[in-house]
Order: C-alpha cells, then sequence, then structure tokens
C-alpha cells in the first residue's frame, strides 16, 4: 500500500518565510514528492492551530505520514509528535526538516536557500516512507537531584526540593556556600541586609535531612540520562577532616601566613593561609590554601596541627571522587564580575582609588575589610566625591554586547549607601537607567531626591593628570554629557567600576559536561528563550540564576524554584519515557563473529556460545548505532536510524544530483518526479 | 582542479544528534551566516556512520562528505567518536584506491557551544571542495569501469597463457 504522506511548510513569521520561499517548496513537494498528498505552507505550524491543521488532515486525508519543514526538531520535534500521535497515528511516523536554524537563518540568499530546503523537504519525505511506529520505553526518575552551584540560586532550587522531601546532592566550588550574594552588604530597592536573608537559607540548607553538602567539590563529570545520571564529584582536599573539625577557628586566628583574598573580599582584605571564608559561612569547616601554606611550600610550621583541639588537621589527605546516581541535574553555577583591567582608560589596578562593585561591595560591608567605612585605598581617608561608572564591559562592542541588567540598581544602591554614611557627592556616570522592575523606578526617583548627580554619558577615561588646581591630587572623570552636549571633567575621590557579569570561566566546560549549549557570550542556553527558560536541550538538566544570563536575586530566585519545581514534577510522576532509539540484533543473520560485542561501551552486547550468536541488552542500550554500523552482515537494526531510512533521506538530500545524473550543474527549471527507491532486500 | 569558480558544491553532513548538530543549531539560532551548501542527516552519534553511507553519497553526486562529532573524549556515548576516528582514517584510504580525492572526505569536532567554530569548518570545507571541482563520480566511474574491466580482463587472460600447462 501507498503510503500517504503530509507535508508543512512552517513560515515561522518571517524567520523561514523571508528567505525561503515556502509556498513554492510546498507546492514543489506536493506535484514532484511521490506519495506526498497534502502540501501546506503556514505561518506557525507550532501554534495550536497549525497543529490542529495536521490533525485534521491525518483523519480527513488518511495520511499515514508526516513531514514538517521548520525549526530544528531539538524545539519542535515533541510537539508535532504529540500532534500526530492525538490524530491516532504513532509519533514516530513524523518527520522533521530542519529548514530554519540550518538553512534561513544563516543565508541571505534565497535561491540557495529555496534550493536547499527543498532538499531538506525531499530527504524528509524520502526517510519519512521507511520510518516504522516505535514505544517509548520507561524510565524510572531517580528521586535523587545534583545541583551545582551554592549561590542564591542554587540553594532556593536545593530546598524547595529538600522541603518536599527529596533527596538533594549540593556540590559548591568554594569551601562555603552562599556564592556572590553573601558578599553584598545591602540589597536594591528595599535595602534589606543581604545576610540576614542569606545566612538562614545557608544555615538551613547545612542543617537539612535532605541535603548532602559537598563544598569545595566540583562537578566532574556526567554519564547516562534523564531519571538515571551518573555524576563523579571530586572532593578537593581541605587538608581539615570534616568528621572531626569543630569550626572553633583556632587555627585560623593561630596562621602565621597572611594572604590577600582574592574570591571572597575580592582583593581588598586578607585573609590566612588556613582559612574560613567568612563568618557565617556553611559548612564551617577550614580549607588550607596549599600555595602560600608554610607546610605544603617550605615543610615547616605546622602551627594549625598543634592547636587544633580535635587533632582535625591532616596534611596528607588527596582529593576524592566521589559517584552518585540522580534522576535530574540543576545547574546553577553563577557569573563572575569583568576584570576592569581590560579597560585600561579606566585606570583600574594602576590608579589606586578605582575600585570594582565587588570591592566596594565588601567595602560597604560591616564585616568587610573596613568595617563598612567608606575610605580610599589608604584605608583611612573619607573621599568627598565618589564617581560611579556604568556599563563597564557592557552594552559595549569590544567586550559584551549585552546589557548586564543589574548595575544600574546596584549603581544606586551604592549612591544610596555613599549618601547615608558619608558627606560626600556621588555621580553617576550611565548611558540610559535601567530600572525596570519592581520597585526599582521608585529607587531611582528617591535617590534623585537624595541627592545623587547623574551624567548621562559614556566615560572616555579616569586619570589623575590635573589641568587645574581643583583637580590637584583628584581622580578626574573625563566624560561627554549627553544632556548638554559637551564635555565636562568632573574631579573625584574615589571611581567605582560597575563591571558586566560574564560567564563563569569553565561555564563552556560544564556544559560540555552536561551536553547543553552555551549561547555565543557563554552563558547556558535554555529549552526556549520564552516559554520553557529553565529546561535545557537534554532531558533532565536544567538551569538556574545568573549561570542562564544576568539576573537579580530575585530573579534568580525564581528562577530556582522553577528548576526545582520542574525536577518535584519528574520525581513526582515517577516514570519519564524516553526514546526507543535502540539496536537490535537480528539473530537469523548474525553469523556470531563477535565483532559488534567489543564496540559497545556500556557492555550492552552480550555473546550467546551456545547459540553461537551475540543478542542486545536493551535495558543497557543507548542506541548510539556504532556497532549498526559495523556489524558485516547488517544483522544489526539500529531503531528510527536504519539503513534503509538513513539512505532514503540521502537520496532525498541530493535529489537534485540525482535528476541530473550529474552534480555541479545548473539546474532545469522542472525536474522529473523523484523515483521511489526501492527496498533493501534484507 | 576546477575552473568554473560559480560552482557551488553539493556536500553531504552526516552530524551526531548531540554535540554537532546543535552547534549547527547554534550557528543558526546566532545568525552566522555560512555556506548553505552541507545537507545535514542526523545521527545519533558519529558513529552510526556506516562507511557505506559515505560511499553511496558520493555515488549519488554528492561533491563532498562532511561528518561532525563531538570532540574526542566528550562523546555523549562515552567513547564512539573515537570508532569514527578510525572508520574515517580507512575510510580516506578506500577513497583514494577508488580514485576519489580523499579530501573530499573530512571529519570535524564540534560540541554544542561551538556554533561559530562549526560555520567556519563548514566554509572552510566548501571552499575546499569548491578548489577541487565536481565529482561526477557516477559518470566517471561508469567511463572509467568499462576500461578498467577490459584491461583487467586482458591483464587475467595474459596471466593465463603465462601458466605453465
Amino acid at each position: 500500500m501507498a503510503e500517504r504522506i503530509g507535508v508543512y511548510i512552517c513560515h515561522c513569521g518571517s524567520n523561514i518565510a523571508g528567505t525561503i520561499d515556502v509556498a513554492e517548496v510546498a507546492r514543489w513537494a506536493g506535484e514532484n514528492l511521490e506519495d506526498v498528498v497534502v502540501a501546506k505552507d503556514y505561518k506557525f505550524m507550532c501554534s495550536s492551530s497549525g497543529q490542529q491543521m495536521i490533525e485534521e488532515d491525518i483523519k480527513k486525508e488518511n495520511l499515514t505520514r508526516v513531514v514538517v519543514a521548520a525549526c530544528s526538531p531539538q524545539l519542535h520535534e515533541k510537539t508535532f509528535r504529540w500532534a500526530c500521535e492525538n490524530a491516532g497515528l504513532n509519533r514516530y511516523l513524523f518527520q522533521m526538516a530542519n529548514i530554519r536554524e540550518h538553512i534561513s537563518w544563516v543565508t541571505s540568499d534565497k535561491l540557495a536557500a529555496t534550493r536547499k530546503a527543498k532538499a531538506m523537504v525531499a530527504a524528509a519525505v524520502q526517510r519519512v516512507r521507511w520510518q516504522k511506529p516505535l514505544k517509548p520505553l520507561p524510565v524510572e526518575v531517580n528521586p535523587r537531584t545534583l545541583v551545582v552551584g551554592g549561590g542564591i540560586a542554587g540553594l532556593q532550587a536545593t530546598l524547595e526540593l529538600a522541603d518536599a522531601g527529596f533527596p538533594v546532592i549540593l556540590v559548591e566550588r568554594e569551601p562555603s556556600i552562599g556564592g556572590h550574594m553573601a558578599q553584598f552588604d545591602k540589597t536594591f530597592p528595599t535595602l534589606d541586609c543581604s545576610a540576614c536573608i542569606l545566612t538562614p537559607k545557608m544555615s538551613e540548607v547545612g542543617q537539612h535531612e535532605n541535603v548532602t553538602l559537598l563544598s569545595y567539590s566540583e562537578l566532574e563529570e556526567v554519564s547516562g540520562s534523564v531519571g538515571n545520571f551518573k555524576v563523579k564529584i571530586r572532593k578537593r582536599a581541605r587538608y581539615v577532616r570534616e568528621d572531626r573539625c569543630t569550626g572553633c577557628g583556632i587555627c585560623v586566628e593561630k596562621c602565621p601566613t597572611k594572604v590577600v583574598d582574592d574570591v571572597f573580599e575580592a582583593g581588598l582584605g586578607k585573609r590566612k593561609g588556613i582559612y574560613i571564608p567568612f563568618a557565617q559561612a556553611v559548612p564551617r569547616i577550614p580549607v588550607i590554601d596549599t600555595d602560600n601554606c608554610i607546610w605544603f611550600r617550605r615543610g615547616k610550621c605546622q602551627v594549625c596541627s598543634k592547636v587544633c583541639p580535635t587533632d582535625a588537621i591532616d596534611y596528607d589527605q588527596q582529593d576524592q571522587i566521589l559517584e552518585f546516581t540522580v534522576g535530574n541535574i540543576i545547574l546553577a553555577t553563577g557569573w563572575k564580575m569583568f576584570d576592569a583591567r581590560r579597560i585600561p582608560q579606566y585606570g583600574y589596578g594602576r590608579l589606586p582609588n578605582v575600585f570594582t562593585a565587588l570591592e566596594f561591595e565588601r567595602m560597604c560591608n560591616a564585616a568587610g575589610p573596613t568595617g563598612g567605612r567608606i575610605v580610599l585605598r589608604d584605608g583611612k581617608t573619607e573621599p568627598r566625591s565618589i564617581g560611579i561608572i556604568h556599563c563597564v564591559g557592557s552594552r559595549d562592542v569590544n567586550f559584551n554586547e549585552y546589557c548586564s541588567g543589574i548595575c544600574c540598581m546596584a549603581a544606586l544602591k551604592f549612591g544610596h549607601l555613599v549618601l547615608e554614611k558619608t558627606n560626600a557627592e556621588v555621580y553617576s556616570f550611565y548611558i540610559d537607567m535601567r530600572t525596570n522592575q519592581k520597585g526599582y523606578e521608585e529607587f531611582y526617583q528617591r535617590l534623585l531626591h537624595e541627592g545623587m548627580k547623574f551624567i548621562r554619558g559614556k566615560v572616555a577615561e579616569v586619570t589623575n593628570a590635573d589641568r587645574t588646581e581643583a583637580e590637584q591630587g583628584r581622580l578626574i572623570v573625563q566624560v561627554e554629557d549627553t544632556l548638554l552636549g559637551r564635555q565636562r571633567r568632573i574631579p573625584v575621590d574615589m571611581v567605582i567600576l560597575m563591571g558586566a557579569l560574564e560567564p563563569q570561566e569553565d561555564a563552556k566546560e560544564t556544559a560540555r559536561k552536561c551536553g547543553i549549549s552555551c549561547s555565543l557570550a557563554g552563558w547556558f542556553t535554555e529549552r526556549h528563550p520564552k516559554l520553557d527558560p529553565v529546561a535545557t536541550m537534554t532531558e533532565g538538566v536544567f538551569v538556574a540564576g545568573a549561570c542562564q544570563g544576568p539576573k537579580d536575586i530575585p530573579a534568580a530566585v525564581a528562577q530556582g524554584a522553577a528548576a526545582a519545581a520542574r525536577v518535584a514534577g519528574m520525581i513526582s510522576k515517577g516514570t519519564v519515557w524516553i526514546e526507543p532509539i535502540v539496536a537490535s540484533i537480528d539473530e537469523a543473520a548474525c553469523s556470531g563473529c563477535r565483532i559488534c560485542n567489543n564496540l559497545c561501551p556500556f557492555n550492552a552486547i552480550e555473546f550467546l556460545a551456545d547459540k553461537n550468536l551475540s543478542r542486545i541488552i536493551t535495558a543497557l542500550c543507548k542506541g548510539c548505532g556504532t556497532c549498526v554500523a559495523a556489524c558485516p552482515a547488517g544483522a544489526i537494526t539500529g531503531a528510527h536510524f536504519t539503513n534503509q531510512q538513513i539512505l532514503a533521506e540521502l537520496e532525498g538530500a541530493l535529489w537534485d544530483a540525482q535528476c541530473e545524473g550529474i552534480a555541479g550543474e545548473v539546474q532545469p527549471a522542472e525536474l522529473p518526479i523523484l523515483p521511489r527507491r526501492q527496498a533493501i532486500p534484507a | 582542479m576546477s575552473n568554473d569558480a560559480h560552482f557551488e558544491p553539493r556536500i553531504v553532513g552526516f552530524f551526531c544528534n548531540w554535540c554537532s548538530y546543535r552547534a549547527a543549531d547554534l550557528a543558526g539560532t546566532a545568525r552566522i551566516k555560512h555556506a548553505t551548501s552541507v545537507r545535514i542527516i542526523r545521527a545519533m552519534c558519529s558513529g552510526r556512520i556506516d562507511p557505506m553511507f559515505v560511499l553511496k553519497a558520493f555515488a549519488l553526486g554528492a561533491d563532498g562528505v562532511m561528518i561532525a562529532g563531538c570532540h574526542p573524549g566528550d562523546c555523549h556515548y562515552l567513547e564512539q567518536n573515537y570508532k569514527t576516528m578510525r572508520r574515517y582514517a580507512l575510510l580516506k584510504y578506500t577513497l583514494a584506491e577508488l580514485g576519489i580525492e580523499e579530501d573530499r572526505l573530512r571529519l570535524v569536532w564540534a560540541s554544542a557551544a561551538e556554533g561559530p567554530q562549526l560555520a567556519q569548518a563548514i566554509d572552510h570545507f566548501v571552499e575546499w571542495v569548491r578548489q577541487l571541482g565536481p565529482l561526477r563520480w557516477s559518470r566517471n566511474w561508469e567511463e572509467r569501469q568499462r576500461e578498467k574491466a577490459i584491461e583487467q580482463i586482458a591483464h587475467e587472460h595474459a596471466e593465463a597463457l603465462e601458466v605453465p600447462v
């Protein structure tokens, strides 16, 4: 019986239709491809009316196969499979041609795009003919979840899941959880103290019976798939035994080594060679910094070991690799601050009184290196005026094109703190003031009334080269005031650079481990930018917080909770259905050569010595298809990726070459009907 | 080398589902303009690419074939791309034996985050194949096959004659 194939070409608004002549592709498919009984183009195939159209056609036209040419199958294959299933057609009798990501978005050559679109549609039509109805396989979801990153987003996700009664493993790279929020003094726009709202959450996580907290640890490796991931965690050696340490802190007090703390104090303060990053750290267990510890460098000292009342110091401790199985993974790996040295004209690192935003956060913090006093680098002089420079490394084609989103509000917060704590004047040098969340604009108005001075313009330079007496010994901010339309030189004593939020240095590495992708800037890519900002293209891997893009605290918390809700949903469902893409061996054709046996890294192929043939253990097979490609007898079939299907797709993809018989020659306007290929004899 | 500057090669891409196909998607999402000559066929893993598919692609009129997979060590299926690598080396050898420039086949690694790099690799390969010119294997093969078959028969005949009775 001939198949009845329905072909649908999506316009995707102008995303596809702007480059590809969709009507022509639909017409061509209907007239030239065999067995195509319906060929339509439509504005948005993924819309409910688009889906409805497919469902109706399946019923009315008795379609036995469906092809949709639209975006990447990673995005909407599921959608259309459901539409087919709704109309009673097995979901694996559907095929998608990617004409958006692979064609219309990468070229402006309409002719070439339309031609390639035809090839991809022909490929899908040729392939779909050979597709077979399949049934998805059930996988039980392991209720344990891995959360990577103990900042506010990760903490929120951890608590939501742990409170719901599910076990969570929380991995944090630093010695303590808390993330960037632990460094802050106040939070905008309500000015509640950051530590006061964060530390209860931290200790709750530290003490929660459902949470396994692995601080000073890193994600090493991820394998497996949704419901059943195997993860390896490197638990770095602290050189302090966690089972013995009481967190009394005597070792820290007595340690003779002092080094600049680049991480928690952002380089503004110092810490010891053995240290607890901050007073409310969770867990409250110190770590030895082996780069600076006298014992590790010169084999002398051991003061910490001598003073420890519980004998917890262990200089021989080694990194441990811990293995867990988890059902889902939430990545909340956060952000890093733009290195202000990359813009030399702003003088950071050269002019002592130029500070980064993180340094200033620590300076304002009552628990910080200056005890909350706003002073110049000398540690005593109060500034008479302060300049805050916005968009340092953001909204700048030379560094990051995106807006970091939070810096305007952070700058306003700094302005408020300065006006509150000192008699200094505060200047804000902004490009545009972006205060678009609840209560933010009101906060901006408040600062206008409090007397913060706003100058609209991108700062050209911060310099100490004075021209007048008033500028002597001060920092001069050279800026074009775009509201006045002239250049200004504003002398200040201190400059704060509102650096961009950037992806973590190793974000790409983490993405690779988890099989997800990053945007060009390096932020983790969500499944859908609008409708699914929490899931990723890899089932069972979710993202939360600033690792997905710059975010303020409320947004990070919301996303952390959302990711947890998604995971909780998966766990309470209990079973996920995975694609039945597995290999199987035709016993009659298997010669027992055992070539396939060694190819499988999952040991999914067993050899039956008594029958002299190999068999695939379906539960272990992951469906890569390497054995299928290797079998000399062609006895192995890879479901949904059979030789027949791939070869048919190949023929379709090269339809134009076949019609001419020769590649690379000028195309005739109309080409003969593509012949239907013969079945490969088994 | 081709003299035809307007020759637009037809290239088949076999891309793995996890890294390289997503890299191609990312190149699209990021609107990185590149050549449209590569017609991408998705497989779950580059290890699925049967050498037969590559030969078939050439036979059906492809001027080049690009296989793309995850970086070594990054395979979604642990190590199957190493098997691709081995097959690739053998396949290149076979292609040369069959009289096809081995450069018409290229293996590239692209992680899901490497959209721009993949776009560049595609452009580079397309340019490379453009330099090589059209393959026209099926036609050439038919022509040459006849000559070769005649040669072969003559050779065998001569050998048979030399066999001492």
